[in-house]
């Protein structure tokens, strides 16, 4: 029995490139990566919004309106569903002007329990350090 | 012998860092050691078979066959990436697999290093 820690550090703006919603895609899967694993061998996954990053958490996404695809909104919440840990770097926020009832905190409204949490940038510092691999979005 | 993986999410054309990653499992796999190759979002480009080689345009086909042929270099497509894309598996070139993301992260399970490469 094993479990790999694999950080998705995502620092790419919204929309602009698939590159954050690449991140979520592929952090989400660590969900049925066991198929593939032996019994009790897990990936664990950390996913951390730090720069430009923190704009993905912003709430009331509107881009199946607008565009007709999925929001990086309904992605954050199918993430906090499955009981991802999510980061999301405070002193971005703060640069950015953020308050964090604008932010994507919860996924409630479609029965999740897990929250995502506003932290210093040490404490992401942390967790890369903890985790086997980095994955830079 | 160790295993490398590579995720690599640029695209064919307009970046070199498929060529670099490419170039990076060549050698590693000369070195001895083994590489899985995953390739996602815009990257998915390097699955479709067919590929025209021009001299201005990178054209890494015939590389990927001579690193597959060697049994240590496993090439895999995000299945969705590359349906969204409109290369359906018969535009798959030969030996090019195409799964889902976990597949990656169980590569990364198994890896001794991962070499990340992001796209735009």
């Amino acid at each position: 029995m094993a479990t790999t820690k694999i950080a998705f550090i995502v620092k790419s703006l919204p929309y602009k490139t698939e590159a954050s919603r690449l991140a979520l895609t592929h952090a989400i899967a660590s969900q049925t990566v066991e198929i593939y694993l032996e019994d009790g061998d897990m990936v664990e996954p950390v996913l951390a919004f730090i720069g430009d990053g923190v704009l993905n958490c912003l709430r009331n996404q509107k881009a199946m309106n607008m565009y007709g695809v999925t929001s990086l909104e309904q992605h954050l919440k199918n993430s906090l569903l499955l009981d991802l840990k999510v980061l999301i770097c405070k002193e971005d926020v703060q640069k950015f002007g953020i308050a964090e009832d604008s932010l994507i905190m919860d996924a409630e409204d479609i029965g999740g329990e897990t929250r995502a949490n506003v932290v210093a940038f040490s404490e992401i510092m942390k967790e890369m350090e903890a985790a086997n691999h980095l994955m830079f979005f | 012998m160790s295993k490398l993986t590579i995720g690599v999410f640029s695209s064919l054309v307009g970046s070199l860092s498929l060529d670099f990653a490419v170039k990076l499992s060549e050698a590693a796999i000369k070195k001895g050691h083994k590489v899985d190759f995953w390739v996602s979002g815009n990257a998915t480009m390097l699955s479709k078979k067919g590929q025209r080689a021009f001299k201005d345009y990178s054209a890494l086909e015939k590389k990927i066959q001579e690193l597959l042929a060697t049994g240590n270099f496993q090439a895999t497509a995000c299945e969705a990436c590359a349906e969204a894309r409109g290369y359906h598996k018969e535009d798959t070139m030969e030996g090019f697999k195409r799964h889902s993301m976990d597949w990656y992260l169980a590569s990364c399970f198994s890896a001794d290093k991962v070499l990340h490469i992001g796209g735009d």
